[in-house]
């Protein structure tokens, strides 16, 4: 066993939380000049700003103040200082046939020093014929979009499972990571949200290197069994998790760049430009990452080291550096993952904690520890998601998909494209 | 800072209603985990459905209190057997996804509007525990003894909680010294040998998750009735991660590690929230809202699991060759 002394290990920690710290240092910057405040633009689903909607903003303690949309559908809101706020729209001053936003109020916390961002989520159009069929195309679009997002964590997580055997319970924290970056990169430091997911993505990648350098490596040189090592894992999501909230409260908050834009209608389906172009670089990439799995030297020594490490190593193949390719390039996809996410339900400290069972369901339908079944389970739990919302009420749609987990599980317990050998 | 306040506060906070429910929960984990080495992730889960089979007894149905306690062991005993049937087979670490899964199933379906009128939705249930106060021998009033400050009902509460891990204790005892606590032991450190002396291993690990998620609903009983309410946020994962946290402190396999965990943790839990929260008050912290110093302390729950983990994975009253734990 090699000697590892305590202080490695601190050392690690601080870099790991060190990395959050300059960007809680950026945050700290230019955005606090302005002072509280509460502001938003108001959009309709097609895009096109909402003019003159009153929007009004009260809290306990009697402040009240409201402020109507200018014509870019803007408005912001000054308030006294940190603290709870509700923010009600004036439904009367809405257009005719604009559908009433489905939450409001919304109640609202104001962090010292920075506006806080409020989106009203004008209801679904109407449309005239909506058949079951009409339902099914756009959710089955929905659900590849979601299935794609699972994929970029996914693959990350198989490939080092099947290369440690750790089962990475802090894998969603590495989509927050991806995701909460790129928000810093984006708002605070002004770069377009392209710029920005790069250098977010780029950022994780170092994460992972971070963690496998620091944290997990040394681990397995102290020759920590599985188990121990899958609960260190446990508990480094749970302070990960936390730090992310100090640093970044606990609201969502959406990216600078293309928040609301309108859907362009295929038939049944309608879809957002930056959807469709998140989907298409998400396929791109994966695509990708398959194709160095099958033909780069790389790729064939992962799946080598995969399938038996000893003998991998034996055969001269530098075990300990495709564990950090690995790392590091599974972790940037899972950032690129919660930076996809992020672009739909906007950026909150627990998004990932929330997605780390979907994508532990993805892996196990596919078959842990390989990555091409991680993709297909990801777009069948992906798509699985959205239509059961045919039939079932959204808010237990999840449950759906874990269900099926745990059946697979009871029937097939090596997943669609697994082996036997591998459940013991 | 008022020290003499903070450790009252402190030392309270350690017998108080969560250590109870931590250490009745560990006790159950330690069961599963500590002697048999089932990895269960969802003890959250059977505190839920413990308490929430009492409240929905005794508030939706409006029958009485003592059937919600066997409605809420029965389902214990049903969810054990749900989760056990499809996972004893399979390798630890698939136990763990499939326990956790179904502890995060449960809770969405508790507070799902589609079961709003059974299970109350995201408020929970209330008033199912007149009929356990109403057993309270002791006479309305707060009483100090030493440090310890409460009231007739949380005294109440306390006396029942600890007669019941001292029960528990007392049947954990008992049992990992007989031939069925052998038996368990023996699976966890090689079930292959234990198979090969004809015992039927997956019959003991199915026992096992049985008996370790009774230990967990009466935690849920008591969490429900010191609280007087059931809500589904309160069973969310961060429980059973606790949970583990608690029974590692204290040394998995181990009677009193459980007990001794629960002490310690709920001290220090207490002790690190009001300590940071004086500090910021009296301006000795001034980079931090006091918000922002309650969130740190789960912080520090998450870097204390992962360095008693890797340091002292048998905790204070364990040993360190028992707990040699591995998938592979």
């Amino acid at each position: 066993m090699v000697h590892w002394p305590v202080t490695r290990i601190i050392a690690l920690l601080v870099a790991a939380l060190g990395l959050l710290g300059t960007a809680a240092v950026v945050s700290a910057g230019p955005a606090n000049a302005e002072g509280e405040a509460v502001q938003g633009t108001l959009r309709d689903l097609a895009g096109a700003p909402v003019v003159g909607v009153t929007i009004t903003v009260t809290n306990d303690s009697g402040f009240e103040d409201s402020d109507v949309t200018n014509a870019e559908g803007a408005w912001i809101v000054e308030v006294p200082g940190p603290g709870q706020y509700s923010v009600l729209l004036d439904e009367e001053t809405l257009p005719d046939g604009t559908t009433p936003p489905t939450v409001n109020p919304i109640t609202t916390s104001a962090d010292p020093g920075t506006p806080r961002f409020i989106n009203f989520r004008l209801g679904e159009r109407e449309r005239n014929v909506q058949t079951r069929w009409d339902r099914a195309a756009q959710l089955s679009v929905e659900g590849l979009r979601f299935g794609l997002v699972l994929a970029l964590a996914a693959v990350g997580l198989s490939l080092i499972y099947g290369t440690t055997g750790l089962t990475n319970f802090a894998h969603g924290e590495i989509m927050t990571f991806g995701a909460i970056a790129t928000w810093f990169f984006n708002v605070n430091l002004g770069i377009n949200l392209i710029g920005a997911a790069v250098l977010g993505v780029i950022t994780s990648g170092i994460f992972g290197w971070v963690q496998e350098r620091g944290l997990w490596r040394p681990l397995r040189r102290r020759g920590t069994g599985l188990i121990a090592m899958m609960i260190v894992s446990i508990g480094f999501a749970l302070a990960l998790a936390n730090t992310y909230l100090i640093i970044f409260g606990g609201a969502s908050r959406p990216y600078g760049d293309y928040d609301s834009q309108a859907g362009i209608e295929f038939g049944a389906v309608s879809l957002t430009p930056k959807d469709m172009i998140s989907m298409v670089i998400a396929a791109v990439i994966l695509a990708l990452a398959g194709l160095a799995l099958l033909k780069t030297r790389m790729g064939k020594a992962t799946r080598a080291v995969a399938d038996n490490p000893a003998l991998a190593a034996s055969s001269g193949i530098d075990v300990d550096r495709v564990i950090l390719v690995v790392w590091i390039t599974g972790a940037a996809l899972a950032g690129l993952g919660g930076v996809m996410l992020a672009m739909t339900q906007q950026v909150s400290y627990l998004m990932g904690t929330q997605t780390l069972l979907l994508i532990f369901a993805a892996v196990t339908l596919g078959g842990l520890g390989t990555a091409f079944g991680a993709l297909v389970g990801s777009l069948v739990v992906g798509m699985l998601i959205q239509l059961s919302t045919l039939w079932i009420n959204p808010e237990l749609k999840n449950v759906g998909a874990l269900l099926v987990m745990i059946i697979v599980l009871m029937v097939r317990p090596q997943g669609i494209l697994g082996r036997r050998s591998r459940v013991g | 800072m008022d020290w003499g306040f903070i450790f009252t506060t402190s030392l309270s906070s350690a017998i108080g209603i969560s250590s109870i429910v931590f250490c009745l929960g560990a006790i159950g984990l330690n069961i599963q985990f500590g002697y048999t080495g089932l990895l269960n992730f969802g003890q959250a889960a059977f505190l839920a459905v413990a308490g929430y089979g009492l409240a929905t007894t005794v508030t939706t149905l409006g029958l009485n209190f003592w059937l919600g306690i066997v409605v809420g062991m029965a389902a214990t005993v049903v969810l054990a057997l749900l989760l056990g049937v499809p996972t004893l087979r399979l390798r630890a670490d698939y136990l763990a996804i499939v326990t956790i899964a179904a502890a995060e199933i449960l809770r969405l379906t508790l507070r799902s509007v589609a079961f709003k009128d059974t299970f109350g939705g995201s408020d929970g249930l209330q008033q199912f525990s007149d009929a356990f106060y109403n057993l309270n021998p002791i006479s309305p009033g707060a009483y100090d003894f030493g440090p310890f400050k409460y009231n007739e009902k949380s005294w109440w509460v306390i006396i029942v909680g600890w007669s019941l891990v001292a029960l528990w204790s007392l049947l954990v005892f008992l049992l990992m010294r007989s031939p069925f606590g052998r038996v368990l032991r023996g699976i966890r450190e090689d079930e292959d040998a234990v198979r090969s002396l004809g015992k039927n291993v997956y019959w003991y690990k199915m026992q096992a998750l049985i008996l370790g998620g009774l230990g967990g609903a009466f935690a849920g009983f008591m969490l429900a009735l010191g609280q007087s309410a059931v809500s589904p946020d309160a069973y969310a994962t961060n429980l059973t991660f606790l949970i583990y946290v608690v029974l590692i402190i204290g040394g998995a396999a181990r009677v009193f590690g459980p007990i001794l965990g629960a002490l310690i943790f709920s001290f220090l839990f207490q002790f690190v929230d009001v300590v940071l929260d004086q500090a910021v008050n009296t301006g000795v912290i001034t980079f931090m809202s006091s918000t922002q110093a309650a969130q740190v302390r789960l912080v520090m729950v998450g870097v204390g699991l992962m360095l008693l983990m890797i340091y002292r994975p048998q905790g204070i009253l364990g040993d360190r060759k028992e707990l040699q734990l591995d998938a592979r």
